[in-house]
């Protein structure tokens, strides 16, 4: 990785709304279905859901606001698949702020102990 | 690391009103944090300034101190990372910094620091009225990672 990149994070609105688009139970049960790779139907997720089959448009129409999820046209059929990437975004966003941490409080530890 | 929520916590070999003196005196904290801040810390306000930590001279510093009790609590919110100066932040979420100090036996410093909040919505947004999750963040997480096939971190 380059200095630019580094230098470079991940706009925090972007982490936000992944965290946010998962922070339901439907919704990761969503993700979950899809979480192996299939394409699957509105119909078929609605299956064995308690909540009504708008809800779940509803949700879905969530997760792929956050591009979680993305649809697919196969004939007259409008399929439903999941993209990794940004969940995987978010994940590298959390340990980028984590390591700056463990560098401030570093610098930090250095500071304070020096005149200890 | 877990879910929306970052914890950190260190032992330090000062005692606790040193410690304290680092993270609230402005230009001390400036020091380790790598700013240059415009002026003291007072709670209720905000406090600007620059960024000098190489690499990231280019974005400023912007936060609003939320407590400073004396040698226990030290905290503030922010936006973690604004980087585009032509962007305006304000509707983006803001985080929650905390730092608390603990004294130890010997004369050290337990200092905690959690940064949590990464999974606040925009304000535009938040009319589509998210439900509280079910079995927390880091659950989910664990979740999703097992799904798709990584170890659980």
């Amino acid at each position: 990785m380059t200095a630019t990149a580094r230098a470079r994070p991940p706009r925090t609105a972007q982490a936000a709304n992944v965290f946010a688009a998962l922070g339901d139970s439907t919704r990761l049960a969503l993700v979950n279905a899809l979480s192996d790779g299939s394409r699957r139907s509105i119909a078929q997720l609605s299956a064995g859901h308690p909540v009504s089959r708008q809800a779940i448009t509803k949700h879905l129409r969530v997760l792929e606001g956050a591009r979680i999820v993305r649809q697919e046209r196969a004939g007259r059929e409008r399929l439903f698949a999941l993209d990794p990437a940004p969940i995987e975004d978010v994940r590298r966003y959390i340990d980028w702020v984590s390591r700056q941490w463990d560098a401030r409080l570093a610098r930090l530890r250095t500071l304070v102990e020096a005149q200890a | 690391m877990t879910g929306d929520r970052i914890e950190k916590q260190v032992e330090l070999k000062a005692p606790v009103a040193r410690v304290w003196r680092a993270l609230t005196d402005h230009e001390e904290f400036g020091r380790w944090f790598g700013v240059r801040l415009a002026g003291p810390f007072e709670p209720g306000k905000e406090s600007t300034g620059q960024i000098t930590y190489p690499g990231y001279e280019h974005i400023a510093w912007r936060a609003t101190i939320v407590a400073m009790e004396p040698e226990r609590l030290f905290s503030l919110t922010w936006h973690p990372y604004p980087v585009d100066p032509d962007v305006d932040y304000s509707a983006e979420p803001q985080t929650l910094v905390e730092f608390r100090l603990q004294p130890l036996d010997g004369g050290g410093t337990l200092l905690t620091v959690t940064e949590s909040g990464f999974d606040r919505i925009p304000a535009h947004r938040r009319a589509e009225a998210f439900r509280a999750n079910e079995g927390g963040w880091a659950e989910q997480m664990r979740n999703i990672r097992r799904h798709l096939g990584e170890p659980a971190a």
